[in-house]
């Protein structure tokens, strides 16, 4: 296991490439997830006040 | 009117397209988890390491599949500029505007992970070759439109405006892809996306088309939940957004 994490001397450059692609994904999936509740929240809002 | 032109005309209606795509999601997410998790497994486990990179060859499995998408993302956007400009679908601008923040993070990630091979690899992180020179212009090109859309209240001419820009910047994909073959860089040449057969292990192959796979599905679970989010926010005072947020709030009361 720790051979795995070690990744033959490469660790911080295996490991800083999938977790930087990771991080950068995460967000562009949280991004729409969080407009779109705002999105419906404000619609809710204009609704009532009509 | 035929079934095409009928499904197409029903595309292009944002009241038919959210439902739609709302529903799509949960499979595509599925799809998508489905590929990567034996995708990741075989790319960092079980293929075996290459005999000159060593271990630092699996960056590969992140690098080469954003790679491909940050050009696929925009043959997508150009094929829909083609669609906005010409047939005027509202729908094709929208899938352009949701679809720019996506290739810019693809572009950016290959950009990224290909400096981090870089320097044990090449001994620098960073340098003026073609490939990475031009996919660094596609990265600005991403933002470029992605700006020009926002910065033009009017979204009607902002909608046309981006889809010509989408246009001009495809000059770059070819650029790209041939950038190995016509200048002597300091990048490899193509292994998998050429005429002959690939040269590459298929043990090492096999994670590399699940990645891809991966990263497709990523995509289009990433682009109908940005359109729908965009949809919602730009057609607020709409007869279909109304219907949704009564039907909404007739559940809530249930």
């Amino acid at each position: 296991m720790a051979e795995f994490f070690h990744m033959g001397g490469y660790a911080f450059y295996v490991w800083m490439s999938f977790g930087i692609s990771a991080l950068v994904l995460l967000v562009n999936f949280l991004q729409p997830l969080l407009k779109h509740r705002q999105a419906l929240r404000e619609a809710e809002d204009y609704y009532s006040e009509v | 009117m035929n079934i095409i032109a009928k499904w197409y005309y029903r595309l292009g209606a944002p009241n038919w397209f959210y439902p739609l795509a709302g529903k799509m999601i949960p499979w595509v997410a599925a799809i998508f988890v489905a590929l990567l998790i034996p995708g990741l497994y075989m790319g960092l486990v079980t293929a075996p390491a290459d005999y000159q990179q060593g271990e630092s060859f699996r960056i590969m499995y992140v690098h080469v599949p954003a790679a491909w998408l940050s050009m696929f993302v925009y043959a997508a956007m150009a094929i829909a500029a083609v669609v906005a400009l010409v047939w005027r679908v509202r729908m094709a601008e929208i899938m352009i505007i949701s679809s720019a923040p996506i290739g810019a993070s693809f572009a950016f990630i290959a950009l990224i992970t290909g400096s981090l091979w870089g320097k044990p690899m090449w001994g620098a992180w960073w340098v003026w070759d073609a490939r990475l020179t031009s996919e660094l212009i596609l990265f600005f090109i991403y933002l470029g439109i992605f700006a020009l859309y926002n910065a033009i209240e009017d979204k009607q001419t902002a909608g046309k405006a981006m889809s010509i820009l989408t246009l001009v910047g495809v000059i770059n994909l070819p650029i790209i892809h041939y950038s190995v073959v016509w200048w002597n860089t300091l990048h490899q040449a193509a292994t998998v996306s050429k005429f002959d057969t690939p040269s590459i292990h298929i043990d090492m192959l096999i994670p590399l088309l699940l990645m891809a796979a991966a990263f497709q599905f990523l995509y289009l679970l990433l682009l109908l939940m940005k359109m729908r989010a965009n949809l919602l926010e730009q057609d607020l005072a709409s007869g279909w957004v109304k219907k949704i947020v009564f039907e909404r709030q007739k559940n809530l009361k249930k």
